[in-house]
């Protein structure tokens, strides 16, 4: 998730366009989805804000806009608050926030989604006003019931102190803390003054419902009179059910009923199993008129022909073009490297999942929901209502790294049309099995990258064209917006080794695939990272120079200080050379506005890279909760790792040729490398965690087999089946 | 089909299908919903229970190959076992959703070899999967249970190592 939402404050004219073309109906154009969320809404914020909840016991309790997925995002948003208001860190809880995207919008979107590693960025200025606000609410209440100044009394760990030695408890100044006006201007902490945020305190608030079993995800949902769903899907993107025959199905046990809905023909049963049985017993004919029947090979050709220039009909959009690169049109003497990267799947530790109930114009969803604004706008649409009355409870989701926020809502719309079957407000939970969930599409692309550099006197880029042919994944959206898909640039636009060349010629083209695509954790930077990265060792090697060093250089002529900083602590921390039988690789880049350094210890195993140890710098301005920040590196590394050693998805005519983990590798832990973090200190305002420490690990791991073996890599993942 | 099983201690009586796989009973009949599906085949482990101790996949395990074998899941650990303990005091969870799985497998590897090495800990743990990638706090954790590397105090109680933000650079993760 990225980008294309940063540009707006809060809900703008581009809302009213999704709004539009999302609900579609006269009626509603010209509200924002802020105004249609709010059509119904039954949020009542408390006395201290939307955010923040104090009961008599003296707990407080965070309502989180955003989804906790795994990123750690309630252990650094309820630190924020409680920082700010002074509370003992151990009697604070966190909440799921209803679906309202009047209260409870992303900031940089205008809508309620959490993604592009913004939760905490988003949140900063408003739960540390949030959280003041109630803190001077208390101290006023204090003053008062003492009758002295506010000056005079201070607060820590939920306790008022007077100078006089009084004391008074959050619970004790409640009912008097609730009369006081909310104030209208607060006064923010200076950072140097932090006593929680920034410290080895801010731990996981979910840890224990994690390890025992009860943590609630929307697999574990029993509701009265549940039943559960699941679909036949076509084996084809794009084919339509043609006709379908239930006998079979319908005389399995616990299966209720057998019908079409627009993804396919969906078995209602009584209980998970039986569903499944009663699939596997259904025949259903498949109209494949429309359907996308090239394979991956054929698409990933299709796109290494357009980055030639062999096919004529494609349409360029040039994202960084600076002076004239005829001049590479001839030159002799030019550095050339193709590259290719493969459909990956997310594969979410717990596949997609929604439970829907649907009584007339009533909808209520409970489940991980990612984008809640997004989610409401659709079911709002098949059942016909207002958004605001399509209720959504938020709980924890079993991982997406971007997969559970897609503008149509997938896999929820599907359990919305099911639910609305079914009807009477009875709840339905549609279950994808992992076969279903890997073979719905939803890919990070196909992505060919054809760079042509020439090297100044020095050794350096005085002429870069740079080539990037995908699948976009916002056209078509409502908020694709105009220009180059930035989705499928960033990171190579803006790269620090474009702005210390003097000529560039960087264009992107985006050809239409029938293949759903979508972003994967780190979106763009999944492909650009890698080929800036692995390019720049490549291009240090052609000038004689050592990547480091090379690299050092660049950052100073394109006054990249910060990248100059991770890297510089990355190198410092990993010592001077690497373990007797291991090679350093060297990577940087920067993405949802941190930048990450790593140096990553690499060997070969059997002909496959192994990772051992993986030294990781970042800056991500104000660390808030050092702790989580290390989790996310160690995970993105993983993840990250597990796509460039493995990730694959391919197609033969059309079909999805993975179906589930003894197909589509994933990285385990006797795969798994140390990471060790190092957090650069920084007072700019927090940016992304989540994403940034997952693009970095393919460029170093290439970079050490480089130095190792003088090959470059040039078509990931690196370890193939065929092989 | 009648069948009774023995679930954490309790004998537990079930109306299922002899071929219906014991995570189905667990989760749909029994409403224990602790332990997870993943993949449905054996590949991901998030479904792992013990079947006498022995760690087993539920998904692909019918409950008629069950028989009187005593049944513990992740409810059975009662929360703060040791293992749980340690998991917590590591912050292994991300997501969350394997670890009943990777919790499971992992009591079951230090009730064989109480002081695992490095490789009994990939051998024995190599089957569960985590998406987050939180291998090297499950290494750790598991090191902790076993009490051969340092702990990291006590759950969520103060630090020392605590580092005001902007005072300097934050180091972690060695030795994970």
């Amino acid at each position: 998730m990225n980008a294309p939402f940063k540009s707006q404050q809060g809900p703008s004219r581009r809302d009213v366009v999704v709004a539009s073309a999302l609900v579609g109906g006269s009626l509603l154009v010209g509200c924002s989805p802020a105004d249609l969320m709010s059509a119904g809404s039954k949020v009542e914020p408390g006395v201290f804000g939307p955010f923040i909840k104090i009961a008599p016991d003296g707990v407080v309790t965070v309502i989180s806009k955003h989804l906790e997925m795994g990123q750690g995002n309630h252990a650094g948003l309820s630190a924020i608050v409680a920082e700010e208001l002074d509370a003992d860190w151990t009697k604070v809880r966190v909440e799921q926030a209803p679906a309202n995207a009047k209260l409870y919008a992303n900031g940089g979107m205008g809508v309620q989604l959490t993604g592009g590693s913004s939760a905490i960025s988003n949140s900063w200025d408003q739960l540390r006003k949030a959280g003041a606000g109630a803190r001077a609410m208390f101290v006023q209440a204090a003053a008062n019931r003492w009758n002295v100044a506010v000056g005079e009394i201070t607060v820590k760990d939920s306790v008022l102190t007077h100078t006089s030695g009084k004391t008074a408890t959050f619970g004790e100044l409640l009912a008097d803390a609730a009369k006081v006006p909310a104030p209208t201007d607060v006064k923010l902490k200076d950072p140097k003054t932090f006593t929680l945020i920034g410290t080895d305190r801010v731990r996981r608030k979910d840890a224990q419902a994690k390890v025992d079993g009860t943590a609630r995800y929307t697999q574990d949902v029993r509701l009265p009179d549940m039943l559960t769903a699941v679909v036949a899907h076509p084996p084809r993107f794009g084919a339509k059910v043609k006709s379908f025959d239930a006998a079979e199905a319908k005389k399995v046990a616990g299966v209720v009923d057998v019908f079409e809905i627009p993804t396919g023909v969906a078995v209602v049963a009584q209980s998970t199993f039986a569903a499944r049985m009663g699939r596997e017993a259904l025949k259903v004919e498949w109209d494949e008129d429309k359907a996308e029947k090239r394979g991956s090979a054929a698409i990933t050709q299709l796109f290494k022909d357009v980055a030639a220039g062999k096919n004529t009909e494609t349409k360029w959009e040039a994202f960084d073009t600076r002076g004239d690169a005829a001049a590479l049109n001839t030159a002799k003497d030019a550095f050339e490297a193709t590259y290719e990267f493969p459909y990956l799947a997310h594969a979410t530790m717990e596949p997609m999942n929604c439970v829907a109930a649907v009584d007339g114009s009533k909808v209520k969803l409970t489940f991980g929901s990612q984008g809640q604004t997004l989610d409401q706008l659709n079911a709002a649409k098949i059942v016909g209502c207002l958004p605001g009355s399509v209720e959504i409870e938020t709980l924890f989701a079993g991982g997406s790294f971007g997969r559970r926020a897609t503008f149509q809502s997938d896999y929820t719309a599907e359990c919305v049309h099911i639910a609305k079957k079914v009807g009477k407000g009875r709840p339905v939970k549609l279950v994808w099995t992992r076969e279903d969930d890997m073979q719905a599409g939803y890919f990070r692309p196909i992505v060919i990258h054809a760079v042509k550099i020439q090297l100044d006197k020095d050794g350096y880029p005085a002429a870069w064209r740079h080539r990037i042919v995908s699948q976009s994944i916002m056209k078509g959206s409502p908020m694709g917006g105009k220009g180059p898909d930035q989705t499928a640039i960033e990171g190579t636009a803006g790269s620090p080794y474009l702005k210390a060349t003097p000529i560039v010629d960087a264009q992107v083209a985006l050809p239409d695939v029938g293949v759903p695509v979508l972003w994967w954790r780190s979106v763009g930077a999944t492909h650009t990272a890698f080929v800036m990265e692995h390019t720049i060792d490549q291009l240090a090697a052609k000038a004689g120079k050592d990547p480091i060093e090379y690299r050092r250089a660049l950052y100073t002529k394109a006054g990249a200080d910060r990248h100059l900083a991770a890297l510089n602590l990355a190198v410092e921390k990993a010592g001077p050379q690497a373990a007797a039988g291991w090679t350093r690789g060297v990577a940087v880049h920067e993405s949802f506005g941190s930048v990450v350094a790593q140096v990553a210890e690499v060997k070969l195993e059997n002909g496959a890279p192994r990772v051992g140890r993986v030294v990781t710098a970042i800056d991500c301005g104000v660390a808030i909760s050092p702790d989580q920040i290390a989790a996310q590196m160690e995970g993105g590394t993983c993840y990250g790792l597990s796509g460039v050693l493995f990730g694959e998805v391919t197609l033969t005519d059309g079909k999805v040729d993975q179906s589930n983990f003894d197909t589509y590798r994933v990285l385990r832990i006797n795969e798994a490398p140390s990471v060790e973090t190092n957090i650069v200190p920084s007072g700019n305002p927090p940016s992304g965690v989540g994403e940034p420490g997952t693009p970095v690990i393919g460029p170093a791991v290439a970079n050490a087999l480089f130095a190792l073996n003088k090959t470059p890599t040039t078509r990931l993942p690196f370890v193939r089946s065929e092989n | 089909m009648a069948v009774t099983l023995d679930i954490n201690g309790k004998p537990t009586s079930i109306q299922a299908a002899p071929d219906t796989p014991l995570l189905w009973v667990l989760r749909d009949e029994l409403s224990m919903t602790g332990t997870k599906f993943g993949c449905g085949m054996a590949q991901c482990g998030a479904c792992t229970v013990h079947l006498d101790g022995q760690p087993i996949r539920s998904c692909v395990t019918p409950i008629e190959a069950v028989g009187t074998a005593k049944i513990t899941t992740i409810e059975g650990l009662g929360g703060q076992h040791p293992v749980q303990q340690a998991w917590v005091r590591h912050d292994v969870p991300q997501c969350g959703y394997c670890q009943s799985g990777q919790i499971m497998s992992a009591c079951a590897l230090l009730a064989q070899k109480p002081k695992p090495t490095d490789e009994d800990i990939d051998n024995a743990m190599s089957g569960n999967i985590c998406r987050c990638g939180a291998y090297q706090r499950i290494r750790a954790a598991i090191r902790d249970a076993a009490d051969t590397g340092p702990p990291l105090g006590e759950p969520h109680a103060d630090i020392d190592e605590a580092i005001v933000a902007g005072s300097g650079a934050t180091h972690r993760g060695a030795g994970r």
